[in-house]
């Protein structure tokens, strides 16, 4: 197995696990303020539910772009291309980097706002479109991240 | 698209006529009367507070009550849970529930007093279960667990962890040689690895010994219990024996009203629309003869409110101009599609009067995009036929949920149109089930993108997306121009708009043929002569106007041109703007590529095992990751459709600020009356 192969290992690695960092402490900060809001109120399950989510997609980004890797590189199609130079590996750690990181920020800084939000729905539960739209903001940077990590990732030639 | 327009209405009637008057503009419910604003000297208010409350709390204990016979009788009714459908009933129906309305509160009380009962036995029969379950190791003692107190010994009961024999607890209890404390020890059982004794000491002794005691896990026994065990476990069982019957016979009680329960949600709905007549009954001025109201009609039901009142309870009805700074309510009407995006442009804020409803412009967009980030043509069909069915089989849900039922439907259908430009359904679910169940070898796709498929050019996409993009945005500063020439701003609409519009049009053709712009397309696109040759002119010409005029409002020349600078600076604004809507992309490849990945897995794993089980393995990980990938995606679109809405579409022109349009009506949460209006 060469160098290469495993640093390109190491960036899905990195994708999958900061993002996933990110979302779940994110989503767990926000549940936290979801369960005290529905201990109050029922009635707001949903809307709280919805809030609580928001920060979970980081993860499913990292997820996205690891699993883009693993199929470039050729491991899930059962064909990997343990060969690979040194360079096209750092290439691929590089290019999950962006998702990774911005992944891990943004998660629990979506969390955060998220939590934020939904006291907006403790006092004023018809508040909800604007409510939402606090933590979406956050997510516009993963959204960009994943978009680099994306394109760089499907452009890389093995 | 519009605004609906209002007009403002007061009524003056004669006392007598009162309950005519209220209950026709309730029945109407086009009316929304605002009485608080009213001060005219020599009038005063009822206090109906009392009445209001009355009601209230009854259409409460009714609505209880019902839901608690729904719990007894669990028949089918359709509708029930997520999608609660009014019941439409005739007016004579009604009428016959209303006339026996004291009768059946009467019967909706004792369900609740009883339903309370039933409450109370619970407890009390788990009370008495934990009892038996505690006194049952003692039942062999033969004596209260109070056990007999003399003047010097004392008796303890308790338990410890641990198998013991009688000496080894003795010499535990007894202390040691230096101070000795003795002790008696009876072992009553053992079980669960617990060991039941009661220990004997001298009065004296007793915290020493039950501390030596403790040291090894020893509990004394908790409890107010003062006859025998034995006696005592067999009260309990007959407490919980008792207990059962009664809440035995209080459900009978409360199953021999099973049938009543839609008579309870009528009555309900019609005692709280008496609570509603009454709050405004409160709030109504009135002399000694006669009464005022105040309130906005839209205008085209104006002269047939002004007729009905007059005609039927002999009101006097003006037309009123409303006062400086009165902020009118907002009716929204738009047409059969767009009416379906009211509830998105409501949470961020309705239109004032005055200005314009982007709801018909922003539904087509929003559909458009909501398409284009969830993009998979099995998803789509999905989600409308989902909608489609539920819309069909319930036709009174209440309307803000049906809107948002038939938004989705649209929605669906503009997702499954960019899932089959895309070539996605199920992601690449066609190929992976012809090369895993059929041998399919080939490497065309089954399912070809009309369009394209966005992995194999996103770059493509992206300029797409960004397109996309300026047209919404370019839209939006029209909406504003069109705003501005209707309030007769032309210089605004000059300075403001079109400025811009010659500035970023300009600076568009600068860009489009320049280096960077081929790179990142792939592809040089060369303008005619003219036009290059315009677009510096273009890009300077809008700067230079923006530059003089959007500080227009200041005298100091300095301060103009400062603020004209700012707003130029503004641009950086539009490039950001644009930039965002390549979450149109990065949506709709994830939902793709992780349609793709749970194909790719559920394909794998099927290989494995092969056969019939490889294909019930293919099904189980293909519905999961889909339901998944659905809903996470939904979410995902759902969101950030509304965000580009709300923030750059709404950022170019939309100001909110208006406020809901309340009318004054019947308050029917369960029930649909079923009559003919009279016009």
């Amino acid at each position: 197995m060469s160098m290469g192969f495993v640093m390109a290992l190491v960036g899905a690695a990195l994708a999958a696990s900061l993002a996933g960092m990110g979302s779940a402490w994110g989503v767990g900060v926000a549940g936290q303020a979801a369960a005290g809001v529905v201990s109050e109120d029922p009635k707001q399950f949903a809307k709280v539910l919805i809030l609580q989510l928001l920060p979970g997609t980081q993860g499913i980004y990292g997820l996205l772009v690891a699993f883009l890797t693993l199929s470039n590189i050729g491991l899930l199609g059962g064909n990997p291309a343990l060969d690979m130079g040194l360079e096209t590996g750092l290439a691929i750690l590089a290019a999950c980097l962006p998702i990774a990181l911005v992944g891990l920020m943004s998660g629990y800084h979506q969390g955060r706002t998220s939590a934020a939000a939904i006291g907006i729905i403790a006092r004023k539960p018809d508040q909800f479109g604007k409510a939402m739209l606090f933590p979406a903001m956050v997510e516009t940077y993963a959204i960009l991240a994943l978009l680099v990590s994306l394109l760089s990732v499907s452009f890389i030639q093995i | 698209m519009a605004v609906v327009k209002m007009q403002k209405l007061s009524v003056c009637a004669s006392k007598q006529n009162r309950k005519a008057v209220l209950e026709l503009l309730q029945r109407l419910g086009i009316m929304e009367i605002r009485t608080e604003e009213m001060d005219i000297p020599g009038l005063v208010r009822l206090d109906t507070a009392e009445q209001c409350s009355r009601f209230e709390r009854a259409a409460e204990n009714l609505e209880q009550a019902a839901g608690i016979l729904g719990a007894y009788a669990p028949e089918k009714k359709k509708g029930q849970g997520l999608f609660a459908e009014r019941t439409v009933i005739g007016r004579d129906r009604f009428a016959s529930v209303l006339k026996e309305g004291k009768q059946y509160l009467c019967h909706a009380k004792e369900i609740l007093a009883a339903e309370k009962e039933i409450e109370d036995c619970k407890g009390r029969i788990a009370g008495a279960e934990d009892l038996q379950l505690r006194l049952a190791p003692w039942k062999d003692l033969g004596m209260p667990l109070s056990g007999v107190q003399t003047k010097e010994t004392c008796f303890i009961p308790g338990m410890i962890p641990g198998e013991w024999t009688k000496e080894a607890l003795i010499r535990i209890a007894s202390g040691t040689e230096e101070a000795p404390h003795p002790a008696e020890i009876f072992i009553l059982r053992e079980e669960n690895r617990m060991t039941y004794l009661v220990c004997l000491c001298f009065r004296k002794d007793a915290e020493e010994t039950e501390e030596a005691l403790r040291e090894k896990g020893f509990v004394r026994f908790a409890g107010e219990t003062s006859g025998d065990p034995a006696e005592e476990g067999k009260r309990a069982a007959e407490e919980i024996r008792r207990m059962r019957e009664k809440i035995a016979d209080m459900q009978q009680q409360i199953r021999q009203y099973g049938e009543e329960d839609e008579a309870y949600r009528i009555l309900s709905d019609a005692y709280r629309t008496r609570a509603e007549k009454y709050r405004l009954l409160g709030t109504v001025p009135q002399s000694e003869s006669v009464f005022f109201l105040e309130g906005w009609v839209p205008a085209d039901q104006a002269d047939r409110l002004t007729r009905l009142l007059e005609e039927e309870c002999g009101a006097l009805v003006e037309p009123e101009e409303p006062e400086k700074g009165e902020i009118e309510p907002t009716l929204l009407k738009n047409n059969r599609f767009s009416e379906n995006v009211e509830g998105i442009l409501e949470s961020y804020g309705l239109p004032q009067h005055g200005r314009i409803d982007p709801t018909a412009v922003m539904s087509v967009f929003y559909v458009f995009f909501f398409g284009m980030m969830l993009s998979d043509a099995a998803y789509g069909l999905l989600m409308s036929i989902l909608c489609g069915i539920v819309l069909w089989k319930h036709r009174h849900l209440e309307s803000g949920l049906q809107k948002m039922l038939r938004l989705f439907f649209w929605c669906g259908l503009s997702t499954a149109f960019w899932g089959f430009m895309y070539g996605s359904f199920f992601g690449d679910a066609p190929t992976v089930i012809a090369e895993t169940f059929f041998g399919y070898t080939g490497t065309a796709p089954i399912l070809a993108p009309i369009w394209f498929e966005p992995l194999t050019d996103p770059m493509r996409l992206l300029l797409f997306c960004m397109l996309f993009g300026v047209i919404h945005l370019f839209t939006g500063l029209a909406l504003k121009g069109w705003e501005a020439i209707r309030e007769g701003d032309y210089v605004g609409f000059v300075s403001d708009i079109c400025a811009w519009f010659v500035f970023l049009i300009g600076l568009l053709l600068m860009l489009i043929p320049s280096a960077l712009f081929s790179s990142i397309a792939g592809m040089t696109i060369t303008l005619p002569g003219w036009l290059s040759d315009a677009a510096p002119v273009m890009a300077g010409a809008g700067a230079a106007v923006i530059l003089l005029m959007s500080g227009r409002r200041k005298r100091n020349w300095g301060l103009r041109i400062a603020l004209g600078l700012y707003d130029i600076y503004g641009v950086t604004s539009w490039l950001s703007d644009v930039l965002s809507y390549s979450r149109l992309l990065a949506l709709g490849l994830a939902t793709g590529a992780i349609a793709s990945v749970i194909n790719m897995m559920a394909g794998m794993v099927a290989g494995i095992f092969g056969g019939v089980l490889g294909g019930i393995v293919f099904v189980v990980i293909f519905l999961l990751g889909h339901t998944l990938n659905i809903g996470i995606n939904l979410l995902g679109a759902y969101v950030h459709t509304n965000r580009l809405q709300y923030v750059e579409f709404f950022g170019k022109f939309y100001d909110a600020g208006g406020e809901p349009f309340r009318p004054f009506r019947t308050q029917n949460r369960y029930t649909e009356i079923k009559e003919e209006r009279r016009s």
